[in-house]
């Protein structure tokens, strides 16, 4: 007869309910202090959306980008040209000065992975494909960052956003509760703020309401509506003066009739050249354009230093700040698309926090129940295994910082019925050991070790099943990969260690009682 | 407590005829039905929009259908009953790539006037994504299967591998004709369900091969037919009473879990009872048609074992110092 009491097995079990009780007990108190689990947005409600960015567009805009420098570069050093037009990927210009051949493309060589063809003083630009793959990364990495710096200031709760694969977005917002949140959110989300200073051009200013939009193009124009009545048209000249990207600042300020309005600064190279524009073109229009529509179009009267403007176009305040925001945080350089949504309003996450916590609690209470009226004690020491599982699933998730989403619920809640599988498996044995008339002892120690290749098979192939689940799966499926992984693996220190020691600490007491009905279900003594 | 009677081996083997029949019987009606009805597509593979919409009371269902039709984008949308009159969902197929303007929005100013209402979800999944997510689900039974195919023919034999996996594949093609026949939506969670079975009904199987290989190594027993009949009936109680504990858990989860999860439950409750049974009728009596052979796999399993106490020794003699 072996002495019972401690033993190593039951020394880690007991450490490992000390771990699993201690670190799941933040997320049970909801404790201030300590690493908590998160609940997902389908159990607490809130917004997921999945963005693509459009990059052509972003292609377009850097095309455009380097029209503008061309223009100014050219108005500076007084190179005429002409019909400067984009098309599209590609631009073209005729410089009319042939003598300023050398200057035009020393500037234009000095612009990185712009593709120069030349017939005689006709210029067609493009970009090479390395620059229009960075261009395509840059856009990407750059709409995360903008988008996530306008949800930041937007204040809600713990937004994230993430890139995704090669070229998605991912937004969560558990913070929204209501669809006029969720709305203001995504308009926020989706607002280029692409601001721009236009010309307006003076010679087709009236023609604004007969010419179509490719006849305007041939002129090197577009045609934008009116930010206040869409109705109204304005012609402008396609290549801007200057665009956000030179802006510093946006602020939500005021204007004389009290209407909110934002007031913007440049930076000094914008500032420069807004300064000289203004002071080049005193009398001529000046269009200021957001996301092509344009809110005013006052007349320069005068040089404007200091490189400072303002946006006014009746907004609300609660617009206005947006706008603001929007500015602040940068122009989207490509407008993103949505590819999927998934909003849970809360009160509908509380209504599956509650219908599947009865699930759990009723299975549970099922299963430990059938265990205890078929083994005796021990099912008890079984379902002791059990409940340690439950905590350490919890602990380890709350260590990781994982998210609870409903999938993963169901996955706990199917953890509960696969963990008493390994102490099925080695009450049955130990019961076959007994009929053949193994002694207790001997039965315990031959049970364990005759069902240890069967448990440890299954799980093993469970556990890849789990695996490859949450390397293919999304969203809420990888919760449930992971808890059921961690179930599975936390089974195999509760139930086939856990359990072990508990017997092993029993057995003098076992081996006096003799009673095998008590202890394992059976009739008949034991040896 | 007890109820599998102890010592008693039933002749599975000589019975496994009718029941293959059965099984095939089963399968091909699955097959049909999958084909001549199809897969149900929920949003997540095929794209569109879901609107979950719970009113005070019971919803007008027919008035909604009527409102929501005036804008031809809905003229084919499905409204459904989701759990209980009060809420329904609201499906269609088109979806909108705008950020800004949502169909959940339109929905809701559509459905002004039908009584008092609150949207509690609404999924929108574009067309692009459904195929992404489709692709990868086909991927991940696929690899998974291979890595299971893999682990066996490494632990076990190839022969054990190919029995297990034409069982994991009798499982699921049942499931999927259950899952045709009760027109459940297949969405990721029933995805994540199928995976589930895959490890499950793998476990029962695996366990009975566990007892067979045990049997053949130890026993004196040359007869396939015996040995197979003798494991399945020792881990009979096994198989059935975990199989029970866990039946119980979906059973809850089914009924009990909420409309969401309903279909995840029942995809489980189905593949947990043919996952049993496929265990004990249709994997073993695969190995019997493998051509199993006990008398070269006690060899091969012999000369494991001699290599093994043979590596032992040359260790131990490398330790001493001797080598």
């Amino acid at each position: 007869m072996r002495k019972g009491g401690l033993n190593y097995r039951l020394v880690i079990f007991f450490l490992a309910i000390v771990f699993g009780v201690g670190l799941s007990a933040p997320t049970f108190l909801q404790t201030e202090k300590g690493a908590k689990i998160s609940l997902g947005l389908d159990l607490q409600g809130g917004l997921y959306m999945l963005l693509g960015v459009k990059t052509d567009e972003a292609i377009k805009s850097k095309i455009k980008s380097i029209a503008s420098s061309i223009k100014f570069f050219t108005d500076d050093n007084d190179i005429i040209i002409d019909d400067l037009k984009i098309n599209e990927e590609r631009l073209s210009l005729i410089l009319v000065d042939p003598d300023e051949e050398k200057n035009l493309d020393e500037m234009l060589n000095k612009i990185p992975g712009l593709v120069l063809e030349k017939e005689k003083l006709n210029y067609d630009l493009s970009l090479n494909e390395l620059e229009k793959e960075a261009t395509k990364q840059y856009a990407i990495n750059q709409a995360v960052e903008t988008i996530r710096n306008r949800l930041d200031q937007f204040g809600l709760a713990e937004p994230n956003v993430a890139r995704q694969g090669e070229d998605k977005i991912l937004v969560e917002l558990p913070g929204i509760k209501t669809g006029e949140d969720e709305q203001r959110a995504r308009e926020l989300i989706a607002k280029a703020a692409h601001l721009q200073m236009m010309t307006v051009d003076e010679l087709r200013s009236d023609r604004a309401y007969d010419m179509s939009d490719a006849e305007a193009s041939e002129y090197g124009d577009v045609i934008l509506p009116d930010a206040r009545n869409s109705k109204q048209k304005h012609v402008l000249k396609e290549v801007p003066i200057l665009d956000g990207s030179m802006l510093t600042d946006a602020k939500v300020g005021f204007d004389q009739m009290n209407q909110p309005v934002i007031n913007f600064s440049l930076n000094s190279e914008g500032g420069k050249i807004f300064g000289d524009f203004t002071g080049k073109n005193v009398g001529a229009h000046l269009a200021i354009v957001l996301d092509d529509k344009v809110y005013s179009a006052p007349v320069i009267r005068e040089r404007i230093g200091g490189g400072s403007g303002q946006i006014s176009g009746g907004f609300t305040l609660e617009e206005a700040s947006d706008v603001a925001i929007a500015l602040r945080s940068g122009a989207l350089l490509a407008p993103v698309k949505l590819l999927e949504k998934r909003s849970v309003g809360p009160s509908l996450g509380a209504d599956s926090i509650r219908s599947s916590m009865i699930a759990l609690a009723l299975g549970f209470l099922l299963v430990v129940i059938f265990m205890v009226v078929y083994y005796g004690l021990a099912g008890i020491i079984a379902n002791i295994a059990l409940i340690a599982n439950l905590f350490i699933v919890l602990a380890v998730m709350a260590l990781f910082g994982a998210t609870l989403t409903l999938p993963g619920m169901a996955g706990i809640v199917l953890t509960v019925g696969m963990a008493v599988d390994a102490n099925v498996i080695i009450n049955e044995r130990i019961r076959e050991l007994f009929r053949q008339g193994s002694s207790i002892q001997k039965a315990v120690e031959k049970g364990y070790d005759n069902a240890m290749s069967a448990i440890l098979d299954a799980n093993i192939t469970t556990l890849l099943a789990s695996i490859v689940l949450y390397a293919y799966g999304t969203g809420p499926i990888k919760g449930f990969a992971v808890t059921m992984s961690i179930g599975i693996l936390a089974s195999m220190l509760t139930a086939i260690l856990g359990t072990h020691g508990i017997y092993e600490f029993f057995m003098p007491r076992i081996e006096k009682s003799k009673n095998l009905s008590l202890w394992f279900g059976i009739k008949g003594k034991g040896k | 407590m007890q109820i599998f009677s102890k010592d008693k081996t039933y002749n599975f083997m000589g019975k496994s005829l009718p029941f293959i029949i059965l099984s095939l019987l089963v399968i091909i009606s699955s097959y049909i039905i999958l084909g001549s009805k199809g897969l149900n597509y929920g949003i997540d593979f095929a794209g569109g929009t879901i609107v979950q919409v719970k009113y005070e009371g019971a919803a007008p269902i027919d008035k909604m259908r009527k409102q929501i039709a005036v804008d031809k984008m809905f003229a084919k949308a499905s409204i459904t009953e989701f759990g209980s009159p009060d809420e329904v969902v609201i499906r269609f197929m088109s979806s909108s790539d705008s950020v800004q303007e949502d169909l959940g929005d339109i929905i809701t100013e559509l459905l002004q006037g039908t009584g008092s209402f609150e949207v509690r979800r609404v999924d929108i999944v574009g067309p692009k994504v459904g195929g992404e997510l489709r692709e990868k689900g086909i991927m991940a039974m696929i690899v998974s299967i291979f890595a299971i195919l893999i682990y066996i023919t490494i632990r076990f034999e190839w022969r054990f591998a190919i029995a297990s996996i034409l069982a994991l594949i009798h499982d699921i093609s049942i499931a999927m004709g259950a899952i045709v026949l009760f027109n459940v939506d297949v969405n990721l969670d029933i995805l994540a369900a199928l995976l589930t079975l895959l490890g499950y009904s793998l476990n029962d199987t695996i366990i009975v091969f566990d007892r067979i290989r045990e049997e053949v190594k130890n026993s004196k027993r040359f007869d396939l037919f015996e040995i197979i009949n003798f494991s399945i009936s020792k881990t009979l109680s096994r198989t059935l009473l975990t199989s029970l504990t866990t039946f119980f858990v979906v059973l809850t989860l089914w009924a009990f879990g909420g409309e969401i999860i309903h279909g995840f439950g029942l995809t489980l409750l189905i593949g947990i009872l043919v996952g049993t049974y496929s265990s004990i009728f249709v994997a073993s009596p695969m190995l019997k048609w493998l051509k199993f052979n006990v008398e070269d796999y006690k060899k091969k399993e012999a000369m494991k074992e001699k290599r093994k106490i043979d590596k032992e020794k040359m260790r131990a003699q490398y330790e001493q110092g001797i080598v």
